[in-house]
């Protein structure tokens, strides 16, 4: 299909470009512009894909998606080399790595597994409970979860070397796992498993009708949402260098959804655009207005955008892309007459 | 012979309310029934009831011979129970190659699969002959959304048919549609194999009568006669409880699920 000719070059020529920016970027880009805005925007992607893929292709909003992150990142940190137990990780990281990414997709199974039979509000406060569950038992916990402190002076694992943590090294870590979860979400989506969970958000009666079990479907889609959520959960905590409940607390599962709805929760690429801006306004807002503004101006963000684009900045774009070509299309007429 | 469906003392309260009371059918493998009876009879629920949608309150339901009562509804469909409903149920954001693709694959294995179906996909194929069959082919890539009310009807019976159905459950196929989209769908309905067992509801009498081969009518959920379509002509009880408020029940009949 990529050798339609005339249609296929403009095409190889925009990725071409695409790519090459990716990759230089943090060759000509301040190191705050590659990891606070490029790479943390990829981190939070990641975990707003996870949700935008259940809102999208399953019809379901979950809450929980920062508390599958946070199962992840909370394993991993348990495992691994903090501040409290300098250089006496429990397991070598690969394996830390794995079962934490485990964790977090059976934590996926988990939640699906509860809120299966509910949908819409009854499955975002359901969600927000096991969420507030979790977050209280990370806070309340000082033998596992180290409480209140939580965990830090986590480091991310050297390879070949080098440490991931290293500026450009996590920038493209971020990127390109970022970019194999967007692929394989958009691989999925045209699988027959795919195909069903559209099925499912459109009409589950029907599907289950047609002699699938729909409950099946929806957990395993929980469990692909789950593990996607994981790798976010794991880059956030190298990221951070650390854990503690606040990562998991309201705040933090809430602007998932925010950021969510702000890119548009139709489409997976609606989360990258969508965490691009939050991470944007979260560090500029400050700059911009008077001291502690950001909750302000995410808030009017988020309002905005329900009101005048349900389907988010993607919606916006998609709009205007249309209204250019249909401009295109009616000038040639518009010229004869 | 064993009967395709054998349905014994199927009751159905909702609440107070008695939607289906003490009902028994016998169908013999390939027979056509149709179910008349006035709006509120208990015809869908009855339907719902075979199909899985509900659990009866009492009473069995067996597929040749398999106790299929208390099975939830896809288990049902895969032993090769398939159904339309009286309101199109499709998958509107997909298209009607998509739609029926879910149709072919439901009742077959690897339903998890996480391979992209190739273009030469023996299941795709399938859904493209449904397509066809059911005169959608030069609508195969448009979304259902897009759809006219006709096309959606036409859709609808293709994907209770694409699994390749034992037992077919027509609810009001005809439903909405204009005199002259009638007679693609009565023409369907004939041509289909005596493989297929059928149960029509249809509210249109002459359709009804034409094509059964036995006539079952449903009253305040109770069936209240049972016959060949001659004797069901001749019934004075039908003409009393049916055909009284016939004209006022098809006026009615699109706004009801
Ligand atoms: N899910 C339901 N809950 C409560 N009452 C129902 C339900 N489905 C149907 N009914 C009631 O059962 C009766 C029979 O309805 P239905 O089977 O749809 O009749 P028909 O298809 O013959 O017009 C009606 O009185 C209807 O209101
Ligand atoms: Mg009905």
């Amino acid at each position: 299909m990529l050798l339609q000719v005339s249609a296929g070059w403009g095409r190889i020529a925009r990725w071409t470009l695409m790519a090459a920016a990716i990759i230089s970027y943090p060759h000509f880009a301040p190191q705050f512009w590659v990891v606070n805005i490029g790479a943390y925007a990829i981190v939070l992607g990641i975990i707003t894909l996870s949700l935008t893929f259940l809102a999208a292709y399953g019809g379901m909003v979950s809450l929980a998606q920062m508390t599958v992150a946070g199962v992840a990142g909370y394993t991993l940190a348990i495992l691994s080399s903090h501040a409290a137990n300098v250089g006496s990780a429990i397991l070598p990281w690969p394996w830390a790595l794995a079962i934490a990414l485990g964790s977090g997709t059976l934590a996926g199974i988990l939640i699906g597994l509860v809120s299966v039979r509910t949908k819409g509000i009854s499955l975002l406060m359901i969600t927000l409970a096991i969420g507030m569950i979790f977050f209280y038992l990370t806070q309340q916990n000082t033998t596992l979860f180290h409480g209140f402190d939580g965990f830090r002076g986590v480091k991310a694992p050297i390879v070949f070397g080098m440490s991931l943590r290293e500026p450009i090294v996590f920038y493209y870590l971020c990127m390109g796992v970022g970019i194999a979860l967007y692929a394989a979400v958009s691989y999925m989506v045209r699988t027959p498993f795919g195909i069903a969970l559209q099925g499912i958000r459109d009409n589950p009666r029907r599907l289950a009708a047609l002699g699938y079990w729909v409950e099946l479907h929806q957990v395993a889609a929980f469990g692909v949402a789950g593990f996607v959520a994981a790798v976010g959960g794991v880059l956030s905590l190298w990221y951070h260098g650390g854990i503690s409940p606040g990562s998991v607390g309201i705040t933090a599962m809430v602007n998932i959804l925010i950021v969510a709805v702000i890119g548009g929760l139709g489409q997976p690429r609606g989360a990258l655009i969508g965490a691009l801006l939050f991470v944007l306004i979260q560090n500029f807002a400050i700059d911009l207005f008077i001291r502690e503004r950001f909750n302000t101006v995410i808030g009017l963000t988020f309002l905005v955008i329900v009101l005048f684009s349900p389907d988010g900045l993607i919606g916006i774009w998609e709009r205007l892309r249309r209204n250019r070509k249909r401009g295109l299309r009616s000038a040639p007429n518009g010229a004869t007459n | 012979m064993m009967p395709a469906l054998c349905i014994i003392g199927l009751t159905k309260y909702f609440g107070a309310l008695c939607a289906v009371n003490d009902v028994s059918i016998d169908l013999l493998p390939g027979e056509r029934r149709a179910i008349l009876g006035p709006n509120g009879a208990g015809k869908t629920t009855l339907f719902n009831l075979i199909a899985g949608d509900f659990l009866p309150t009492h009473g069995s339901i067996h597929l040749f011979g398999e106790d299929i009562g208390k099975m939830p509804p896809h288990h049902r469909t895969r032993l090769g129970v398939s159904r339309t409903y009286q309101n199109s149920l499709l998958f509107k954001g997909l298209s009607v190659l998509e739609n029926l693709f879910l149709s072919v694959r439901g009742v077959k294995p690897h339903r998890l699969s996480l391979l992209v179906p190739r273009s030469a996909d023996p299941h795709l194929a399938r859904a493209r002959e449904w397509a066809r069959q059911v005169g959608l082919a030069h609508k195969i890539d448009a979304r259902v959304s897009e759809l006219s009310h006709g096309e959606q009807r036409q859709l609808e019976v293709g994907m209770a048919l694409a699994g390749g159905p034992r037992l077919l459950l027509l609810d009001e196929p005809a439903a909405g549609l204009s005199q002259a989209e009638r007679p693609i769908l009565t023409k369907m309905l004939r041509e289909l194999p005596r493989t297929i067992t059928i149960l029509l509801i249809e509210h249109d009498m002459d359709v009804a009568l034409q094509w059964a081969e036995c006539v079952t009518v449903m009253h305040n959920g109770a069936a209240v006669f049972e016959g060949t379509p001659k004797e069901a002509a001749s019934s004075p009880t039908i003409h009393a409880l049916y055909l009284g408020d016939h004209d006022r029940n098809t006026r009615s009949s699109d706004s009801r699920t």
